[in-house]
């Protein structure tokens, strides 16, 4: 047991804290903002990080990766929300670039990967369909072998950002026979193909980042099929157990308590500060208790992964803790708001509305609900403790 | 003990509960909510045909002489459809206060106005620093001459931008947060110095950052007594969070009715997902969390139709219940709706947002749980 930093780790600390206070100005940052400038900006931010080699901590160094050992890559993950900064888009680093080194061929590797790091390709995850959500397995989306190719038909929903990708990697099904789980294939399709159609959908933070994305006969070369074809649900599988290392996100949530915090002594109701008022200490204790034990969670699974267990069940527990409290740390926000919280956004100036964050607060709220259904929604992730760890 | 309601009453509720079945469905309310007002005159019109903006009103101006209990009802059947129309503001607020403390005068010229839908109006209380304190105001009002001379500013005032009076709450005497000293005056919209900026909310009104810069008025404007104020806010909020609750027990008999079908169609794993037991324990909690509200609700308008004594604490009570048997009921909807229920094609989003705007009227749960202790367990 022991837990303290070593003088190195002291020392690759104030590196990650220099360089993010330098590299993540805030013109940047208020690019993020516009949906407008939204992606060059991400692809911006990304790049930067590129060119230091801090892209991709979970990669391995032969690829790409930046040989962290576990307690680096928790330092770095903490700074980095400490600092504000937003995380990297998931899809190409952290889903599909590990199925790619995993399960990929060599030329697979080699005309993808770069592309990935680089964030030269803005990648998306086409895996849900109308009919295929929890029981994802039932995918319908065809995929037929026609000699060198195969032909692309179906439709697949709630793909994030599908509006700016240049790639989608997708299940698709190669065979209808026997067991559901064994006739599905693992394909990387260019969306620039000619056949695919994106549809926006708004969501309830009045966004567009999700989209249904259709595939009339759509031609995709069979060297962008990963692995072997009826193999895929292995392939996502390991895609799913491939540990997130921020899969819990304790320490954004850490930060917005502090944030919370510092808004709530300042925020004054009946001549004293929402601070002082023991519901509202209650609710706060509340959550700064639970994350306290979930960061220690995540380290004792961290702990378990680095030492050659395999990243299971423990997963799951993150999943559900951790968006729990996301969702709990977003509702307290957005109730310091008050009624500031109905706004909609870009209705009024600041200074017109006379509260810092109250539309922005119940934006995040709302789209927060999503981080309970989405990633395998929090029912199936207690199924899985049920039965994985439980044995019922 | 009876908790039927009389043949009369039902008669409203039936009314209103046709008209949004029939006239005003999910489509219509979203191109009500997209139209610039966020409301249409037609449909008002149509409430003042049907007798709806009369209820509350004595007879001799032309009301239905209506109790807690029928505005209970019209309102719990405006939030089945999510009512964009400003029954609130205009009936049970701006008319509720003239109705409380307007003088003959005023009463005589504006409350048949109310009933024909000839006239909006407005309650403004909030300022940017109230939060949830009623009491808690820097408008001033200043005697001058024979009127008043108004300053400052008044924020998420509902149906502000329609109205054509707002009723404001400014202090003519104490401190900042003094229950003494705060006098209701009625002003028009279009007097000199009154500034509107209108924007829209979530929930699809639009409403008004009003700020009355040197505004005069005559001695005639006050509502109720000068510095008695307080008294006449309290009574009018206590009818409002009873409308408001009651809409908010329709709206929760919404997404449960939604939810429910949802679960009994929606197919995974080659079975309707409510049949998962694990689902239908959540179904269990949130159709308990409607009947305990429904409760709270006629335990209130029973306490405030008798003159109980007990009125304060049953507002306290059922506005905490209120609040989180809603965010339980639109979270489970929106979960259990999977990823449907982020999108805001869907009502389910919809019904949500208007839940969490009634939230933060008068007071939030924790706020009213804190009021409900002090009133219980303090000294
Ligand atoms: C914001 C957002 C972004 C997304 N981004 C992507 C993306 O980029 N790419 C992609 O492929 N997909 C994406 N998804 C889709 C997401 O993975 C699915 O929404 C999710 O798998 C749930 O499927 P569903 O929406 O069909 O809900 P359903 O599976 O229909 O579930 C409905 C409800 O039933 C419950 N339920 C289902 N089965 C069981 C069971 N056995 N026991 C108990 N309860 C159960 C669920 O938990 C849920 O509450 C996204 C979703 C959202 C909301």
């Amino acid at each position: 047991m022991d837990t303290k930093f070593a003088p190195e780790d002291l020392a690759f600390r104030e590196e990650v804290r220099a360089f993010f206070d330098e590299a993540y100005d805030e013109e940047l940052q208020s690019r993020f903002k516009d949906l407008t400038t939204f992606k060059d900006a991400v692809i911006e931010w990304q790049k930067r990080l590129y060119k230091k080699g801090w892209i991709a901590p979970g990669w391995p160094k032969e690829y790409g990766g930046t040989g962290w050992n576990a307690t680096q890559k928790f330092i770095y993950e903490t700074e980095r929300s400490a600092a504000g900064v937003r995380d990297v888009i998931p899809f190409g680093l952290n889903m599909v670039g590990p199925v790619i080194y995993s399960f990929g061929t060599e030329e697979q590797k080699e005309r993808f990967l770069p592309r990935i790091l680089s964030s030269d390709d803005w990648w998306c995850q086409g895996y849900s369909e109308t009919g295929a959500g929890s029981d994802l397995a039932s995918l319908k989306t065809r995929a037929v072998r026609e000699g060198d190719e195969y032909v692309v038909s179906g439709a697949k929903i709630w793909t994030s950002y599908a509006q700016y990708a240049d790639w989608i990697f997708c299940l698709v099904r190669t065979n209808s026979e026997g067991k559901k789980q064994d006739g599905i294939s693992f394909l990387l399709i260019d969306m620039h193909s000619p056949g695919i159609k994106v549809n926006p959908i708004v969501s309830i933070d009045n966004h567009h980042s999700l989209n249904e994305v259709e595939f009339n006969d759509v031609r995709v070369p069979v060297a962008n099929l990963i692995g072997e074809q009826d193999k895929g649900w292995t392939y996502a599988k390991a895609l799913l157990a491939h540990e997130r290392t921020a899969i819990a996100g304790v320490p954004d949530s850490k930060r917005s308590l502090t944030e919370i915090r510092s808004f709530a002594a300042r925020e004054v109701n009946g001549g004293k500060s929402l601070l002082s008022d023991p519901l509202f200490q209650k609710r706060l204790s509340d959550i700064e208790i639970e994350l306290m034990a979930l960061e220690f969670t995540e380290l004792r699974v961290l702990a378990s992964v680095a030492s050659g267990g395999a990243p299971g069940a423990e997963s799951s527990l993150l999943k559900i803790k951790g968006t729990e409290m996301q969702q709990a740390v977003q509702e307290l926000r957005m109730d310091l708001a008050a009624y500031y919280q109905g706004v909609l956004p870009n209705e009024l100036s600041a200074e017109q509305l006379g509260h810092e964050f109250g539309s922005q607060a119940r934006q995040t709220y709302m789209y927060g609900r999503a981080s309970t259904i989405y990633g395998g929604s929090n029912e199936v992730q207690k199924n899985i403790i049920a039965k994985a760890v439980l044995g019922l | 003990m009876n908790f039927d309601f009389t043949e009369e009453q039902g008669m409203l509720r039936d009314s209103v509960a046709r008209y949004i079945q029939d006239s005003y469905d999910f489509d219509t309310r979203r191109s009500i909510a997209a139209s610039p007002e966020g409301m249409s005159h037609e449909h008002w019109q149509t409430f003042a045909e049907l007798g709806w903006l009369s209820v509350p009103f004595a007879e001799e101006h032309g009301g239905f002489g209506g109790s807690p209990v029928d505005i209970m009802l019209v309102m719990e059947e405006l939030g089945k459809g999510i009512v964009l129309e400003p029954y609130l503001a205009t009936v049970v607020l701006f008319g509720g206060l003239l109705e409380r403390g307007g003088s003959a005068a005023q009463q005589a010229e504006l409350i048949p106005r109310i009933i024909e839908g000839s006239c909006q109006g407005a309650f403004a209380y909030l300022e940017r620093q109230s939060r949830h304190e009623l009491a808690d105001i820097t408008t001033t009002a200043k005697a001058q001459g024979d009127g008043y001379q108004i300053n400052g500013e008044k924020v998420v005032v509902f149906n502000g931008a329609n109205a054509d009076y707002v009723i404001v709450s400014a202090r003519t005497s104490g401190e900042q947060s003094a229950t003494d000293g705060i006098t209701l005056l009625l002003v028009p919209t279009d007097a000199a110095g009154v500034e509107r900026v209108s924007y829209r909310l979530m929930d699809g009104q639009v409403v008004s950052n009003i700020v009355f810069n040197n505004v005069e008025v005559p001695a005639e404007s006050v509502i109720g007594a000068e510095n008695g104020g307080y008294t006449l806010i309290n009574g009018v909020v206590t009818i409002a969070t009873i409308a408001l609750a009651a809409e908010a027990l329709g709206i929760m008999g919404q997404l449960n009715a939604k939810t429910l079908e949802y679960t009994k169609t929606r197919k995974q794993f080659g079975v309707a997902i409510g049949s998962f037991q694990a689902l239908q324990h959540r179904m269990v909690d949130t159709f308990m969390a409607y009947e305990q509200t429904k409760s709270l609700l006629y335990r209130a308008v029973c306490e405030l139709d008798g003159q109980g004594d007990d009125i304060a604490a049953c507002i306290h009570a059922l506005k905490v219940m209120v609040d989180r048997s809603g965010r339980l009921i639109f979270g489970e909807a929106i979960q259990l709706h999977g990823g449907m229920g982020i999108t805001d094609e869907l009502d389910i989003g919809h019904y949500a947002k208007r839940l969490m705007m009634i939230n933060t009227t008068f007071g939030d749960g924790d706020y009213h749980q804190a009021q409900f202790n002090q009133l219980r367990y303090a000294g």
